[in-house]
């Protein structure tokens, strides 16, 4: 940005950020004033200006209100770690599907019927009494949508974000989550479109449940890998 | 860019807050700015890489106090401008120029469900590129500081490790954020010992992997 070749440079982004439809919370002269630093007010009503956004992309025909409606319900109903947890579930019962999950996830994945944005290109990695995987993404959010939704707010914050590398064990202990020494953490910083599903360690005990009963066991943070799963650990997160 | 967002390894951002029963949306809006977010990218006028870089391009200090949504919001009306799909002037009035003509939006409730024929990827599987590396390489990041957008983290940069699976070939978003075309790569994960990356107070058997175009290894 120095040399001005972005595309976007800095303070128009900020300047046009802190518009908006509901400006108005923003007095003009805030723009103005030209610090050293970047100075941006944040306004202050983010619901104002995303309805006043939504009332203007619909009247200039740019968006279709019935379509964001059905994103929204699709996601708060209808795509969530239940779908990641039939798949895990899937993988313990079924020996042939774990190969072919672990071979190529996307397929196997999609067998059934999981697929869609954020979920182009799967990567199952496994779990086992000596090596333990943990899922992060340093950069931005990136999350396998298709299988487990939309990210929690602990995993796109800086805490999560800032620390999952460096410190994988102190990461895990917050979460409840404590390592034996010899066990081999792997933590994959999803820096490209390759989207990451822990399969967990299927719980002693559970050699009675059905698959379902199973899927049931099975928590979003056991598949991003913060936690394990308990034989007992229905209803968690 | 060295920006904020970049931030694998750094202190001081405070403790996980995790939530218990934790809503897909915390407030309507932030569903509806997911929505629009999705809604908006049908036009195609930007791509997934420009996308993250205008998030990126939030100062620091406003990056770390917005929240997620915030950002997404701020990053659609400075796309939307940028791109011509809005004017600032109806941004700032909330109301479309006089006499501007109604679209029809190509993002439609049958866009959610898009079938196997037309699932998005980022892969370029018949793209001419050449893979330099192959899987057990030993490979090192290169040490490069580019203003714009990069999925190379500071943290890896001159940090030696091993190929160990080879992706395919796929969309380089240095390139693409900045509307300079696709030029595909291969792309490889590499696993780097958490003492390489750490120092000697890491774990000896843990390990980082990240998933890297061929363009950022030198072979080691």
């Amino acid at each position: 940005m120095a040399d001005g070749s972005e595309p976007l440079d800095r303070r128009k982004f900020l300047k046009r950020a802190a518009t908006g439809a509901a400006a108005a919370a923003v007095p003009a002269d805030m723009h103005a004033q030209d610090h050293e630093h970047d100075h941006q007010v944040v306004p202050s009503d983010p619901a104002l200006r995303t309805k006043a956004l939504e009332s203007l992309l619909v009247e200039k025909g740019l968006v279709d209100p019935a379509a964001l409606d059905a994103v929204v319900d699709t996601y708060e109903n209808k795509i969530g770690p239940r779908n990641g947890a039939r798949v895990v579930a899937r993988a313990w019962v079924d020996p042939a599907y774990k190969k072919r999950l672990l071979a190529d996830a996307g397929p196997a994945i999609a067998e059934l019927g999981y697929s869609g944005a954020q979920g182009e290109h799967m990567v199952v990695v496994e779990n086992t009494p000596k090596l333990h995987n943990l899922v992060v993404c340093t950069l931005c959010s990136c999350y396998p949508w298709p299988v487990l939704g939309l990210p929690p707010v602990w995993y796109k914050s800086a805490p999560y974000r800032s620390r999952a590398v460096i410190d994988p064990r102190g990461v895990l202990r917050e979460f409840g989550t404590e390592l034996a020494e010899d066990v081999e953490i792997r933590v994959w910083d999803s820096t490209a479109e390759i989207r990451y599903l822990v399969l967990p360690e299927r719980p002693a005990g559970t050699e009675r449940m059905t698959e379902e009963e199973l899927a049931g066991l099975v928590t979003r943070d056991s598949m991003v890998g913060v936690a394990k799963v308990a034989a007992t650990g229905g209803g968690k997160p | 860019m060295n920006g904020i967002h970049d931030m694998g390894g750094m202190h001081g951002m405070g403790p996980i807050r995790h939530e218990e029963n934790e809503p897909v949306f915390h407030e309507k809006w932030e569903g509806r700015i997911y929505a629009i977010n999705r809604a908006i990218g049908a036009w195609k006028k930007w791509n997934i890489d420009a996308g993250r870089h205008a998030i990126e391009l939030i100062p620091p200090a406003d990056y770390l106090r917005m929240s997620y949504y915030e950002k997404w919001l701020a990053r659609n009306v400075a796309l939307l401008v940028k791109h011509g799909l809005v004017t600032q002037e109806e941004i700032d009035t909330g109301k479309p120029a006089p006499g501007s003509q109604k679209a029809t939006p190509p993002f439609t409730v049958a866009n959610l469900a898009p079938t196997a024929a037309q699932r998005p990827s980022y892969a370029r599987p018949s793209a001419d590129a050449k893979a330099r590396f192959q899987v057990g390489d030993r490979v090192r990041a290169r040490k490069i500081n580019p203003a714009g957008h990069t999925r190379l983290p500071r943290y890896a940069r001159g940090r030696e490790g091993v190929i160990d699976r080879h992706h395919g070939i796929f969309v380089f978003p240095d390139t693409n954020a900045q509307f300079l075309g696709e030029q595909p790569q291969h792309l490889y994960s590499v696993r780097f010992q958490a003492q390489e990356l750490w120092g000697e107070s890491a774990s000896p058997r843990d390990a980082v992997y990240l998933d890297l175009w061929d363009s950022y290894l030198d072979h080691a």
